[in-house]
């Protein structure tokens, strides 16, 4: 059996790491509901922008932009979004496995990394890293995103890429957190159902009037819509990741008590077997003398 | 359904929140096209904005906010308006917009091959826009 001293120390250490994950806790539950609302305001505006584009590549049939062609033969950039910080469970963990496990090969992808942990794992592995936006993850804006839009559009105007990925954690709710890979470029809508309320939109379908021309209006909205998808892919990034890590402290916390009353228990047992044993020896002493 | 109504619906939206959500006579905006006003059964049209103060009136009321850039989409009795960032004029600060307007001047004006000219007008235009939209106040 340990001795009293060990577990002493050991209980000690236990409960302060106990502590700390208990207010990192706390901490990551008030970001959360930060960023939680700041997700689900975002919303509103990618639903209106994502219907007008659909109403818009509907109506003119078959625009030939660039932005709607892409090039397979060139490098795919993929933007990963991932936390500046650890200890959030697996959250930067199945990213990384998200990317990694993707039909895009190694060779052929070229990451704008948004986050330290993503950037660093997938470094080790060998991939590309074309630009560090990591101070973004301190707290996302909408000119964040509108500079790494810029950039990536900058890219594949320039012929540098011919693909744009976006691989984020989605915020369902506060338990439910999905890494998704999500295609920003060539726009395609091919999968995409359209409801029976977007349908039942007549005067876009059929009437709509364009200035200046649809295909030029086209150009001009895309890139607007790639910027709201990346801020929408960051702020709901930001509050998976305060929800994973909301999660991993939480259990932390709760293991750390379990520990502590396990080592309580055997702590009371050790105590109690020295204080037995001292009495043995006591009487066994006096005994002798007697 | 009731067409009497003169009104409009306006939904000015932007990422971080739904910036308008009312109803007006007439809204006037800047368009890449030019400044257009619009009342209810205007044709659908979808036109692109540029850096310029919208109006929104109704009755007597005009209430006025800049809007830097985004799009329209004018259905028959519906505006809705997607913009980057919108700005009613007690949210601007003036101290910042100055600063932005000389900095995208003496950009302009150094003439180096480096700088992105249309950013720095873009820049420009829209320090103009906050500062005339701040003096509306």
């Amino acid at each position: 059996m340990a001795s009293m001293k060990d577990i002493k120390r050991r209980r000690q250490s236990i409960q302060s790491t106990g502590q700390i994950t208990k207010a990192m806790k706390l901490v990551s539950t008030v970001k959360l509901q930060k960023s939680k609302t700041r997700a689900e305001k975002s919303k509103p505006y990618f639903k209106h922008m994502y219907e007008a584009i659909l109403a818009m590549l509907e109506k003119s049939g078959n625009i030939d932009h660039p932005y709607l062609k892409g090039d397979p033969t060139k490098k795919k950039a993929v933007i990963v979004i991932t936390s500046n910080r650890g200890l959030a469970g697996g959250y930067n963990s199945n990213i990384v496995k998200l990317v990694m496990g993707s039909d895009i090969p190694k060779d052929d992808c070229v990451i704008y990394a948004v986050g330290k942990k993503g950037k660093e794992t997938l470094a080790r592995r060998g991939y590309t890293i074309a630009e560090d936006y990591s101070e973004v993850m301190g707290g996302p804006v909408f000119n964040d995103a509108i500079a790494i839009g810029r950039r990536v559009m900058q890219d594949f105007t320039d012929g540098k890429i011919g693909e744009i990925y976006l691989a984020y954690t989605e915020f369902k709710n506060t338990v439910s957190h999905i890494p998704t890979l999500l295609k920003l470029l060539p726009f395609s809508t091919s999968g995409e159902k359209q409801t029976e309320e977007e349908k039942a939109d007549i005067d876009r379908l059929t009437l709509m009037n364009y200035e200046p021309e649809a295909d030029e209006a086209i150009g001009q909205i895309i890139p607007r819509y790639i910027n709201s998808l990346i801020y929408g892919g960051l702020t709901q990034a930001f509050a998976s990741e305060n929800g994973a890590r909301m999660q991993a402290m939480d259990s932390a916390t709760n293991n750390a008590e379990e520990m502590l009353s396990t080592l309580t228990l055997q702590y009371n047992r050790a105590r109690q077997g020295a204080i037995t044993q001292e009495i043995t020896e006591i009487v066994g002493g006096a005994n002798a003398i007697n | 359904m009731a067409d009497e109504s003169k009104l409009l619906r306006l939904e000015i939206i932007s990422p971080d929140r739904v910036f308008f959500e009312g109803e007006a006579d007439m809204v006037e905006m800047r368009t890449s096209e030019g400044e257009i006003g619009v009342f209810r059964n205007h044709i659908p049209l979808t036109s692109i904005l540029v850096p310029g103060i919208i109006k929104i009136h109704n009755g007597q009321e005009v209430k006025q906010a800049a809007v830097h850039d985004g799009f329209v989409e004018i259905f028959r009795d519906h505006i809705v308006i997607l913009s980057e960032s919108a700005e009613w004029p007690e949210e601007i600060d003036v101290e910042r917009a100055e600063r932005a307007k000389e900095r995208a001047e003496t950009r302009l004006k150094s003439g180096d091959a480096n700088i992105d000219t249309a950013r720095a007008e873009l820049a420009l235009r829209r320090a103009l826009i906050r500062i005339e939209a701040a003096h509306l106040k």
